[in-house]
């Protein structure tokens, strides 16, 4: 276990290096570097740029130097905790990022757990009771949740919302909290919108875990060892839970390593129809206005999101199934 | 030639099933899944639709009309107060003005009957890019309009715009799934066939791109691409870039197959006889599996559909002047305009249909592809 461990947590190295270099590509890929846009953009809104502060930029980030000293000083920043600055907001990025990151991981965590609750009784029905009308139905509701644009749900729903129930959707916090710091009160303000966004991100994945949980339980169904179960005498809902279903479980678990990257980009544009102040509608702002070491730390903190978030589900993986650790 | 023998006895049957080749086999599972050939149908109308995409919208896409804005989709109707009608109708629009809000609006007035008509005259464009036309497929008369999904905020026909934006929407995932095929072929192949370090090299690099978040990615490269690109520019580079990631689903299935049959007799044989390698991989070892890779296809494109949509959706994508389902739904973005005119999502349920189909069609294909 500790040796699959020490590996597994190893093998994560080269990902993450990959993941930095992607992110730096990114930052670099607008034309001209971010300095000269800023120094136009103030200089159009008739600012005069001070050379020295040019210049201590200009050194600070090496952008006078080749590129690999560049990408060296920008990831040697970011181990240290400074994400370079952001020429939109005037600020460092550090302090623009982390309470949006901690959103988005509120957002992203609510929605997993929110699809497993509702795939894991669906796929486990849908496989007992197969060819059955209701396995049809949330078939088709799974193929449907599957077609539909995650952003398309949320403006469904802030339609009906709207419209039949005059609700205001949109937001993660009520106007009296929003820019209040952290209380009791403001996260029970958050729980109560959290709600929204977990279903819209959530559906899209559901369909995917039910399939896979009605696929493998139907395989497992199908074995000897049911039928003699059965025959013993065993009680249908004893047996069902306590050999089939505990088997089918451990490739629907392992599906959180695909899930979370669905998960985190389809938060990434609900929030963005949502307005909601999480990663999504900042690092599309930040896109679109070329704000690059901004929306270059999203994308490099999410991916390691992800990445992290792959490396716990596999561990926790390896400590329901022996026969990963042991391999 | 696919004929089926339905009729006739089952010892006939049993020998054709003996002597079909494997084409004719995958035929039949498909037909038999009827889900998936009426998606297939489905898909086959929609893309006869963009094909005749001038023939079937009967206003130009770029026309504004100022007077009809934010016009409500018209009805079309069989019966009126008088009974019922064996031509088509609409009710013509009526424009009035809320007297607090000043907001205008319009309702369909059931005294002004406008029959649709057949293949009226409108404005010309060339059929099928070659022969010069101005007819349509329907229409109603004088300067009276008929918008089947309403009108947008400057006053253009969206019904005709969802057609033309099929154009764009319906062809791009065709385009991309191309490039992540040769793509996922190639590596995936490579990394079956020879095995080893490349193998590993490959499926680490895959699952590194797997493991990345699609839409920040996308998001970030195509916000890289210039705003004063050409339109078709923009749709090749959109294709790449959805490719990046795209390649890997099928690079795995191609991997898969020619893994398991890399040893099987057959191939052992050919290279027995000194068969070369190349001619082993594409004569020997890609039609065995060459199903499998359809369907994978197949199932692959609603993802880029749903991707392109929703980077032109963010206005990161394609932009106007460009027409796709994407940038149709642009227009949707804020609660104001979705509560003001609903039907600006109808673009959406293209979308969902056309995904849905393809979703269908390329699980029925995967059933069929390995008949045995």
């Amino acid at each position: 276990m500790f040796l699959y461990l020490v590996n597994r947590v190893l093998m994560i190295i080269p990902t993450l290096i990959v993941i930095s270099m992607i992110s730096f590509v990114i930052i670099q890929l607008p034309p001209g570097d971010y300095l000269t846009t800023y120094m136009a953009r103030l200089q159009q809104s008739g600012y005069t740029v001070d050379q020295s502060e040019i210049d201590s930029l200009n050194r600070r980030y090496g952008l006078d130097r080749p590129i690999h000293v560049q990408y060296y000083r920008w990831i040697t920043g970011v181990l240290r905790g400074d994400f370079g600055y952001s020429f939109d907001w005037q600020r460092p990025v550090n302090q623009l990022i982390w309470e949006r990151l901690a959103l988005t991981l509120a957002v992203t965590t609510a929605s997993l757990i929110f699809s497993w609750i509702l795939a894991f009784p669906i796929g486990v029905y849908s496989a007992v009771k197969q060819h059955s009308v209701g396995d049809y139905f949330f078939t088709f509701l799974g193929f449907l949740g599957l077609a539909t644009p995650n952003f398309m749900i949320a403006l469904l729903l802030m339609f009906v919302a709207h419209r039949y129930l005059g609700w205001s959707v949109g937001g993660l916090f009520s106007p009296e909290y929003m820019a209040a710091p952290w209380s009791m009160g403001k996260v029970v303000d958050l729980l109560k919108h959290l709600w929204i966004p977990m279903v819209v991100v959530g559906t899209a994945g559901t369909a995917g875990l039910i399939r896979v949980m009605r696929n493998n339980l139907l395989d497992e169904l199908s074995k000897p060892y049911v039928l003699t179960a059965k025959s013993k005498g065993l009680k249908e809902v004893t047996m069902l839970f306590k050999y089939p279903v505990r088997l089918a479980i451990i490739p629907f678990v392992s599906t959180v390593g695909w899930q979370l990257p669905n998960l985190i980009s389809g938060a990434t544009i609900v929030a963005v129809v949502l307005s909601l102040p999480t990663a999504g509608p900042l690092l599309l702002r930040a896109l679109l206005s070329q704000d690059m070491y901004l929306a270059g730390s999203f994308v490099l903190l999410l991916a390691s999101l992800t990445c992290i978030g792959t490396l716990i589900s596999d561990v926790l993986l390896a400590l329901v199934d022996p026969r990963i650790r042991y391999e | 030639m696919f004929k089926r023998s339905r009729d006739t006895g089952q010892d006939s049957q049993e020998s054709k099933i003996y002597y079909a080749s494997q084409s004719q086999l995958i035929w039949r599972k498909f037909i038999k899944h009827k889900l998936a050939v009426f998606s297939g149908l489905v898909i086959l109308f929609m893309y006869l639709v963009v094909i005749l995409a001038e023939f079937v919208a009967p206003y130009n896409p770029n026309q504004r009309n100022t007077y009809y804005r934010y016009a409500r989709p018209q009805v079309i109707r069989f019966w009126s107060e008088d009974g019922f009608h064996l031509r088509p109708f609409v009710y013509g629009l009526e424009r009035e003005m809320d007297p607090v809000t000043l907001r205008r609006s319009f309702h369909e007035d059931p005294n002004q009957i406008l029959p649709l008509r057949f293949f009226v005259r409108g404005y010309e464009y060339r059929l099928l890019g070659l022969i010069p036309t101005d007819r349509h497929l329907f229409g109603v008369d004088g300067d009276n309009v008929v918008y089947l999904f309403g009108s947008d905020d400057l006053g253009r026909c969206v019904f005709s715009r969802v057609v033309y934006g099929a154009r764009i929407s319906m062809t791009i995932g065709l385009v991309g799934v191309f490039l992540s095929f040769v793509l996922g072929l190639l590596f995936g192949g490579l990394s079956g066939y020879y095995g080893g370090v490349i193998d590993k090299l490959i499926g680490r690099t895959m699952e590194i791109l797997r493991s990345f978040p699609q839409i920040p990615l996308w998001m970030s490269l195509s916000a890289a691409l210039p705003d004063h690109w050409p339109i078709i520019r923009t749709y090749f580079a959109i294709t790449l870039i959805l490719s990046v990631i795209g390649w890997t689903d099928l690079a795995r299935v191609a991997r898969g197959k020619i893994y398991s049959l890399k040893n099987e007799d057959f191939v052992v044989a050919a290279r027995m006889a000194g068969t070369s390698e190349p001619r082993i991989i594409l004569e020997h070892l890609v039609p065995s599996f060459m199903s499998h890779i359809i369907a994978a296809i197949t199932l692959a494109i609603p993802g880029m559909i749903l991707a392109e949509t929703s980077l032109s959706f963010l206005g990161i994508g394609l932009r106007p002047p460009a027409i796709s389902w994407g940038v149709l739904l642009q227009a949707a973005q804020n609660i104001h305009t979705i509560v003001l005119a609903p039907w600006l999502m109808i673009p959406g349920v293209f979308v969902i249909i056309f995904v849905l189909a393809f979703n269908f069609l390329g699980d029925g294909l995967r059933n069929a592809a390995d008949p045995y």
